[in-house]
C-alpha cells in the first residue's frame, strides 16, 4: 500500500505534468497557425490586387502547410477542453461561473468560424469564385485571432482575477463583466501573445525562403520569385515585430511588477528584498531550499532602472513573499533568460536584413541567411518559454492568490493519470512527430511556378467554373 | 449567485440542442471512418472521404460546444462527472486525434494503409467510447459533496459496453446512409448494403438498450411504465417502431435522401427517450440541472453571445453544406 499522502502527491504532480507536455504541444499549433492565416491572407489579398501569379503560387505553398499545422492543433485543442474537467475538476467547478462563459464564447466566436470556412478555403475556389474565397480565408484569419483573445482573456483572469466575488458554496461568481474580460493584465498578455505568434511565423517563413536561396546558391541556379518575395517579407516582418515585441514585452513586465510582483522577484531570481539599487542577476544557479542564488552573475545596481526605471527604487524579494506562496525560482528564471535571449537574436536578425536591405544586397549575405534558417524554430522555443515564465510563476495557485494548485485538481487515483498522461505522451510524439515530418518535405521543395501539382488542380482557371463543377479543383489536402 | 431557473432550462435544451447536431452530422463522419474496413481501398474510400471533408471539421466543433457548454452552464456537473468518465473520455480523444489526422496524412504518405487504418480505428474508438460515456453516466456515479467519489473503473459495466456497441453500430448507419445520398453507381450500391447492416443492428441496439435503461434503477422504471411518465413515453417506442418500418421500405424502393432523414429521425426519437429518463438529471440521481447550472449573470452573459452568434453559425455551417451539395466522385482525390 502507497501512502495515501504520496499518492495525492503524485497524482496532482502527473495532473500538472500532464497539462504542461498537452497544452505546451497545442500552444505550438496555434502559435504558427495565427500567424500564417494572416500571412495567408495577405497573399491572397495581394494576389487579387495585383493578378501577379506568385501570390497565388505561395499562397497554395503556404496554404498545404497550414491545412496540416492546422488539423493538428485542432485535434489537441480538443483535449484541452476536456482537460479541465478530468484533471482539474475541482478547479471547473469553482471557477467555472467565472471562466467558462469566456470559453463559450471562444467556441461561439471563433472555433465555428475557423471550422466552418476552412472547408471553403482549402476546397472551395472553384465553387465560391475569387472574391468569396478571399472572404473565407480572412473569417479563418480572423477566427484564429478571436481563438487567442478568448484564451487569453481566460489566462490573464487566472493571473490577475478581478470583478468577481465568491459564493458560499465556493464557487467564485463574476461581479462585473467588464473588468473580467478587461482584467489588468489582458491586453498586454494579448499583445505579447499575437505578436510572438506573427514573430514565429516570419522566423519560420524566412527560414524556409533562405534554406532555398542557400541551396539554390550552392547548386549555382537562380532562386525563384516566390522564394526572394517569402524570404523578403518574412526578413521585414522580423526586422519590424521583433523590436515591437522587446517593447511589448517590457511593458507586459511592467504590469506584471505592479500587479504580480512575487512572479517578478522569481523571474529575476531575487530571493532577497533590496531597498535601493537592486543587482540585475544575469545568470545563476536558485537554490529554493536555501533561497540563495548560487554562481550568480550580475550586474550591481541596475536592477531597479529596468521595471522601475528609477535606480533607487525599492526591489521586492522572495523574501517578503510567505513561504507557502512562492513559485519555484527554477523555472521561470530559467524559460524568461531563454525567451529573452532569442529575442535578442531576433532582433539581431532583423536589424542585419534591414541593413542588407538598405544597401540592395538583401539576398546576397550568406551568414544572414544561415542565422535566418537557424533561427527557423527559435520563435516556437521563445513562446513556449515565455508560456512557461508566465504560468509557473503563477505558482502555487491557479487564480492568483486566491485559488491553490493543490485545491484545484480532481479526485482521481495516481495510476488513472499516470496511465492517460503515458498515452498522451506516445500518441502526441508519434502523430504530431508525423505531421511535422510531412510539413519538413513541404517546406524541403522550393516554391516552383512550373509545378502544376496533381491532376488539374493548378491548371483550372477559377474565372470560368460553373458553380456546380465537380470537385475537382483541390488548393491543399 | 443563484442560477435563474428558466434560463437553467433554456441552457439545458441549448447544450442538449449541441450535443444532438454533433451526434447527427459528425456521427456519419465517424461512420465512414467506422465503415471503411469493408470498402474498397481506393475510389470508394477516396470517394467517401471526398463527401465529408469539407465539412466534417465543423461537425466535430459541435462537440467542443458541448463540452465547453456544460462546463460553462453546469459546471458543477462536469467537474464530477468527467472525472467519472475519465478513461472513456481520455480514449475518445486520442480516437479523435487519429481520426482528424488521418484526413491530412493520407493524402501525403505512401503508407495509405497505416493512415486508412488509424481513421478506421481513431474513429470506431471515438464513437465506441461516446457510447460508453454515456451508458456510464445513465447508469449513476458515486459522488461525495461537490466531486466524484468513485474509482477510475466504475465506467465498465455490461451496460455500458453495450451503449458503446450500439453508438458504433447506429453512427455506422449513419455513415451508411449519408453515402447512399451523396455517391452513385457501385458506391452507392455498396452503400446500400451496409446501410441494412447497420439498419438490423441499429434497430436490435436501440431495443437492447431500451430494454436494459428502466432497469437500472427505480426511477428510470417508474418514468417508463408508470403513470404519469407512461404518457409521455408511450408514443415513443411507437414512433421507433413506425420510423424503423418506413426506413425498410425506403431501402427497399432504394431512396436515395429518405434512408438517410429517417436515420436521422431515429437519433431524434433516442434522444428524446434519453431525455424523458434523465430529466431533470445533470448527474442521475445525484444533482439536478438546477444544482449544477451556473451563476444566473453568467447563464445571461453567454445567452447574449448564444443568441447573436447561434443563428449565425447555423446559416454558414449551411451555406457550407449547400456549397459541397450534389453527388460525389472519387476524381480529384486520388
Amino acid at each position: 500500500m502507497l501512502d495515501p499522502m504520496f499518492d495525492d502527491v503524485s497524482a496532482l504532480a502527473l495532473a500538472r505534468f500532464q497539462f504542461a507536455f498537452t497544452v505546451s504541444f497545442h500552444f505550438i499549433f496555434p502559435a504558427f497557425s495565427i500567424g500564417l492565416a494572416s500571412y495567408l491572407a495577405v497573399l491572397e489579398g495581394l494576389w487579387l490586387k495585383t493578378g501577379r501569379d506568385v501570390y497565388l503560387q505561395l499562397f497554395r505553398y503556404w496554404l498545404k502547410i497550414f491545412a496540416i499545422a492546422f488539423g493538428m492543433g485542432v485535434v489537441s485543442g480538443i483535449v484541452m477542453a476536456y482537460q479541465f474537467g478530468a484533471n482539474w475538476a475541482a478547479f471547473s467547478d469553482k471557477a467555472g461561473p467565472v471562466i467558462g462563459p469566456l470559453m463559450a464564447y471562444e467556441v461561439l466566436s471563433a472555433f465555428f468560424l475557423e471550422s466552418g470556412f476552412l472547408g471553403v478555403m482549402l476546397f472551395g475556389l472553384d465553387r465560391v469564385g475569387k472574391k468569396l474565397h478571399f472572404m473565407a480565408t480572412c473569417l479563418v484569419a480572423i477566427g484564429t485571432t478571436i481563438s487567442a483573445f478568448w484564451i487569453i482573456v481566460v489566462n490573464s483572469w487566472m493571473q490577475t482575477p478581478q470583478g468577481y466575488a465568491i459564493a458560499p458554496n465556493g464557487q467564485f461568481y463574476a461581479t462585473d463583466w467588464m473588468q473580467v474580460v478587461f482584467n489588468p493584465s489582458m491586453p498586454y498578455r494579448l499583445a505579447h501573445t499575437l505578436l510572438g505568434a506573427y514573430l514565429t511565423t516570419a522566423l519560420v517563413v524566412g527560414a524556409v525562403g533562405a534554406f532555398h536561396l542557400l541551396k539554390d546558391r550552392k547548386l549555382g541556379r537562380a532562386a525563384q520569385p516566390a522564394t526572394r518575395i517569402m524570404f523578403a517579407m518574412a526578413m521585414g516582418m522580423v526586422a519590424v515585430t521583433a523590436p515591437l515585441q522587446i517593447l511589448a514585452g517590457h511593458e507586459h513586465g511592467v504590469n506584471t511588477l505592479q500587479h504580480q510582483p512575487a512572479k517578478i522577484a522569481a523571474i529575476e531570481g531575487h530571493y532577497e528584498s533590496h531597498d535601493r539599487a537592486a543587482p540585475l542577476i544575469l545568470f545563476g544557479i536558485p537554490d529554493d531550499a536555501a533561497q540563495v542564488m548560487h554562481y550568480k552573475v550580475q550586474i550591481p545596481a541596475i536592477g531597479s532602472l529596468v521595471l522601475q526605471h528609477n535606480i533607487n527604487a525599492a526591489t521586492m524579494g522572495l523574501d517578503k513573499v510567505a513561504p507557502e506562496n512562492r513559485a519555484k525560482v527554477a523555472f521561470p528564471f530559467y524559460a524568461f533568460r531563454v525567451m529573452v535571449g532569442l529575442g535578442m537574436l531576433m532582433l539581431l536578425l532583423g536589424g542585419w536584413a534591414a541593413w542588407n536591405a538598405v544597401r540592395g544586397r538583401l539576398f546576397d549575405s550568406a551568414w544572414q541567411q544561415r542565422l535566418a534558417l537557424a533561427m527557423g524554430p527559435a520563435g516556437f522555443v521563445a513562446v513556449l518559454a515565455g508560456w512557461i515564465t508566465t504560468e509557473t510563476g503563477r505558482q502555487p495557485f491557479t487564480v492568483f492568490g486566491v485559488l491553490r494548485t493543490a485545491e484545484s485538481a480532481s479526485p482521481l487515483a495516481a495510476p488513472a493519470v499516470a496511465a492517460s498522461l503515458i498515452a498522451f505522451i506516445l500518441v502526441y510524439f508519434f502523430v504530431f512527430g508525423v505531421g511535422t515530418w510531412f510539413i519538413i518535405k513541404l517546406m524541403g521543395t522550393e516554391p516552383n511556378p512550373d509545378d502544376k501539382g496533381p491532376g488539374k488542380e493548378q491548371t483550372v482557371d477559377v474565372g470560368s467554373l460553373p458553380p456546380d463543377a465537380p470537385y475537382g479543383f483541390q488548393m491543399a489536402e | 449567485m443563484p442560477p435563474d431557473p428558466f434560463l437553467t432550462l433554456v441552457w439545458a435544451g441549448i447544450i442538449g440542442l449541441a450535443i444532438f447536431i454533433y451526434v447527427i452530422t459528425d456521427g456519419f463522419d465517424l461512420g465512414i471512418g467506422i465503415l471503411f474496413p469493408v470498402m474498397a481501398p481506393g475510389a470508394e474510400r477516396e470517394t467517401a472521404i471526398a463527401t465529408i471533408k469539407p465539412v466534417w471539421d465543423a461537425n466535430q466543433t459541435w462537440l467542443v460546444l458541448g463540452g465547453g457548454g456544460v462546463f460553462a452552464a453546469f459546471p458543477l456537473a462536469y467537474a464530477i462527472l468527467m472525472p467519472a468518465v475519465y478513461a472513456p473520455l481520455i480514449a475518445m480523444l486520442l480516437g479523435l486525434i487519429f481520426r482528424g489526422v488521418a484526413f491530412k496524412y493520407r493524402a501525403r504518405t505512401s503508407r495509405i494503409w497505416l493512415w486508412d487504418f488509424a481513421f478506421f480505428a481513431g474513429s470506431t474508438l471515438a464513437a465506441f467510447a461516446q457510447g460508453v460515456i454515456l451508458g456510464a453516466v445513465l447508469q449513476g456515479v458515486k459522488v461525495a459533496g461537490r466531486s466524484y467519489a468513485g474509482g477510475w473503473w466504475d465506467w465498465l459495466s455490461p451496460f455500458s459496453l453495450l451503449t458503446g456497441a450500439s453508438v458504433v453500430a447506429a453512427y455506422a448507419l449513419l455513415g451508411a446512409c449519408w453515402l447512399i445520398w451523396r455517391t452513385e453507381g457501385a458506391v452507392q450500391d455498396h452503400a446500400y448494403r451496409m446501410a441494412w447492416r447497420g439498419g438490423a443492428a441499429s434497430i436490435a441496439a436501440i431495443a437492447a438498450v431500451s430494454l436494459a435503461t428502466p432497469f437500472l434503477n427505480h426511477d428510470y422504471f417508474s418514468r417508463w411504465f408508470e403513470p404519469p411518465g407512461l404518457y409521455f413515453s408511450a408514443p415513443v417506442p411507437v414512433l421507433v417502431a413506425v420510423t424503423g418500418l418506413l426506413f425498410i421500405r425506403a431501402l427497399r424502393r432504394r431512396a436515395e435522401v429518405a434512408p438517410f432523414v429517417l436515420a436521422e429521425l431515429l437519433f431524434l426519437l433516442t434522444f428524446i427517450g434519453l431525455g424523458i429518463s434523465i430529466f431533470p438529471w445533470a448527474v442521475p440521481g445525484q444533482v439536478t440541472i438546477w444544482q449544477a447550472a451556473t451563476a444566473a449573470n453568467a447563464q445571461r452573459f453567454m445567452l447574449v453571445g448564444v443568441g447573436l452568434l447561434l443563428p449565425v453559425i447555423l446559416a454558414y455551417t449551411a451555406y457550407g453544406y449547400w456549397l459541397f451539395r450534389g453527388k460525389v466522385g472519387a476524381e480529384g482525390y486520388a
